[in-house]
């Protein structure tokens, strides 16, 4: 096996590493308190090309693979979750959809901003009944005069409501006929029977087509999460993504892929943490010595380590499957699942070393914690995360 | 205007740096950077091209290392260098800061650069010294720790930090310039330049190529010799003076410095 990274990913991932310390680590703290949106540093991540890392050249693209794009999110996931959620949720979710299934007009329409960061992409799956159950979407939308009449709601949409919002890719009903797609998450009783499930892009600004008011959140608070409304919102018929009734099967292999990109999100959490709590260990004195000498939190630094060297070779596997056309379904799930568990139990373990500071929130330990446990639950809970392996491993 | 940015490949500022007892030499093994101080020298020729006082037709970058400094180079044209030059060679190994300047000198010879930028310092050697002894051998002028460069009528006019406030010095060209990090913020490579670095040209040189005498080079053809390498000597423990009259503490202070000379 070669575990040797490229030329060019090894300076990718110092440029992303020294940008995230030298600008997102100083703005983090207030970023989070204020829970105001990184305009800025979207602006600068942009303009460095980090929006569209896997995207074509021919649109401004990156033209970099998924490992890449996985190291850019480890980095900055280190050192912020809100800013790395951003982009994850923008390149993975919202971008992938129309490079992926846009035609020709509709990636120039929209691709070009989106790579240069000047416009956010939202991705619009989870609906007030359709979390895990994603299958069970209640929006619908008809043709009626060469448009699409969108009628319904979605919720915890990233990226939907911010001054650059341009698009949210939702999925809607569109008719009774699926394409004949049994999917293991359409299983329950609120998604039975056959129905056409089509992805639309809808322009934020449309008449009808209302993103709420943020969340109060327990951690991302730097990222924008709103719930989005749709009320005879017409869009024209063209806005179809990809193939009528060929919605669902396509958000699912976006899923697919946006664990890649989780999982980076957890071993980069994790590894923040441990940072942290090895620098704090080294500098913190007890009993007349610095307690990263107590074997205590010798074996807590020890095993977050190993784990954490672990679950980043999973993550990269995961990717390379990817990048090597192969299927990484298992891999991907396996990656999200483990990353996710140790991003939590990472950050409280650094949280722990840190004492009564930890609990304070000028130390970054703190907000690591309330980042972490989303981890667990966003783009598919760990419990489906179980439900693809079990599934993948013939169960 | 052709600008050569010398450049150099060091351990990375993470890396724990120790010196091999054996060879009495850095240990260079693990994670290497290119030289941060380089960068600032990097960033002082892209502003000069993007300035208007003068045309830049190339920004060359140049090193001398291993296989392994070809990434330092990648970063440096990732940077904006238009190509680069990498001199490799094993004859080279173990040269000190003369018979690197020396070195570097002869591959800069045949570029003919009007201008010679690079990082006062490197982040592993720290000598300072690199930039003087090339301009020695290429009979350049030659500053230091400059860090504002203006471009007037052929003419370069430099601020230079000194001891004690700043020198502004003209110097003509072709000159030798190391710039201190005070000079200028330098930008990050985009991604697509990150990509694109491996299009550019990247000429390889070995000793003979350019003219370089092996008597010259390498551990030999150095005119220093490591003897002995020891740490600094500990601190001694400080004194600590508790402050309950803080007038009195004052004077206990002075009266310390006093008795030691330091004021």
């Amino acid at each position: 096996m070669n575990f040797e990274l490229s030329d060019e990913q090894r300076l990718l991932r110092a440029t992303v590493r020294e940008f995230a310390r030298a600008e997102v680590a100083p703005v983090a703290e207030e970023l989070d308190r204020t829970k105001a949106f990184p305009y800025e540093l979207v602006a600068k991540m942009g303009k460095l090309g980090l929006m569209g890392i896997p995207f074509g050249e021919e649109y401004g693209g990156g033209g970099a693979d998924t490992l890449a794009y996985a190291l850019c999110v480890e980095e900055l996931a280190r050192v912020d979750s809100s800013v790395c959620i951003t982009l994850a949720a923008h390149t993975s979710l919202g971008t992938m959809p129309i490079h992926l299934w846009g035609t020709n007009e509709q990636k120039a329409e929209w691709l070009p901003a989106l790579c240069a960061g000047e416009r956010l992409a939202a991705f619009g799956l989870t609906e007030p009944e359709a979390g895990s159950d994603a299958g069970a979407t209640r929006t619908r939308a008809r043709l009626d005069g060469g448009e699409w009449v969108i009628d319904g709601a979605k919720q915890f949409i990233t990226n939907s409501g911010t001054e650059i919002s341009g698009c949210v890719t939702i999925t809607a009903v569109t008719g009774e006929d699926d394409g004949g797609v049994p999917t293991a998450a359409r299983r329950g009783p609120a998604s039975q029977g056959r129905r056409e499930i089509s992805n639309i892009i809808v322009p934020n600004g449309t008449p009808g087509y209302e993103p709420g008011e943020p969340y109060r959140k327990m951690g991302w608070n730097a990222s924008d999460t709103r719930p989005l409304s749709f009320d005879g919102c017409r869009v024209p018929e063209s806005n179809l993504l990809g193939r009528r009734g060929e919605g669902f099967k396509n958000f699912l292999h976006i899923l697919d892929g946006g664990r890649i990109g989780v999982a980076a999100m957890g071993v980069g959490l994790a590894q923040g943490a441990l940072d942290e709590a090895i620098s704090y260990a080294k500098e913190r004195r007890a009993f007349g010595q610095p307690i990263s000498k107590f074997q205590a939190i010798q074996a807590k630094i020890a095993d977050i380590s190993a784990q954490i060297e672990a679950a980043r070779l999973l993550t990269y596997r995961a990717a390379l499957e990817k990048d090597r056309g192969e299927s990484f379904t298992l891999t991907a799930a396996q990656a999200k699942l483990v990353t996710g568990r140790l991003a939590v139990r990472a950050t409280e373990e650094a949280v722990q070393i840190h004492g009564g500071y930890g609990y304070i929130e000028e130390y970054p330990v703190c907000r690591f914690y309330r980042d972490a446990k989303i981890l667990t639950i966003g783009e598919g809970t760990d419990e489906v995360q179980q439900m693809v392996i079990a599934r993948q491993l013939g169960c | 205007m052709k600008i050569c940015c010398l450049v150099k490949e060091v351990p990375d500022a993470a890396v724990q740096k120790r010196i091999d007892p054996a060879t009495k030499r850095l240990d260079r093994s693990g994670e290497k950077n290119l030289n941060p101080f380089d960068t600032h020298g990097i960033e002082a020729a892209m502003q000069i091209r993007e300035g208007d006082a003068v045309q830049v037709d190339e920004i060359i970058a140049v090193t001398m290392g291993p296989e392994s400094a070809v990434r330092a180079l990648h970063k440096a044209v990732a940077l904006g260098a238009d190509r680069s030059v990498h001199l490799t060679d094993a004859a080279l190994e173990g040269c000190d800061v003369c018979a690197t300047g020396y070195a570097l000198a002869k591959v800069l010879e045949p570029e003919q650069p009007d201008l010679v930028l690079l990082g006062q310092q490197s982040d592993d050697g720290e000598c300072y010294t690199i930039g003087a002894v090339v301009a020695d051998h290429l009979k350049m002028p030659s500053l230091t720790q400059v860090i504002k460069i203006e471009v007037e009528d052929g003419k370069l006019v430099c601020e230079r930090q000194a001891e004690y406030g700043y020198d502004t010095v003209e110097v003509d060209l072709p000159a030798v310039i190391s710039v201190g990090d005070a000079i200028n913020e330098p930008r990050y490579p985009s991604l697509k330049a990150i990509m694109g670095a491996k299009k550019k040209p990247l000429d390889t040189k070995a000793t003979g190529e350019v003219g370089i005498e092996a008597d010259q080079v390498g551990e030999s053809g150095s005119k220093t010799q490591v003897l002995e390498i020891n740490p600094p000597p500990t601190k001694e423990a400080g004194e600590v003076f508790e402050d309950e009259d803080t007038n009195e503490t004052v004077s206990r202070i002075v009266a310390w410095m006093d008795e030691r000379k330091l004021l």
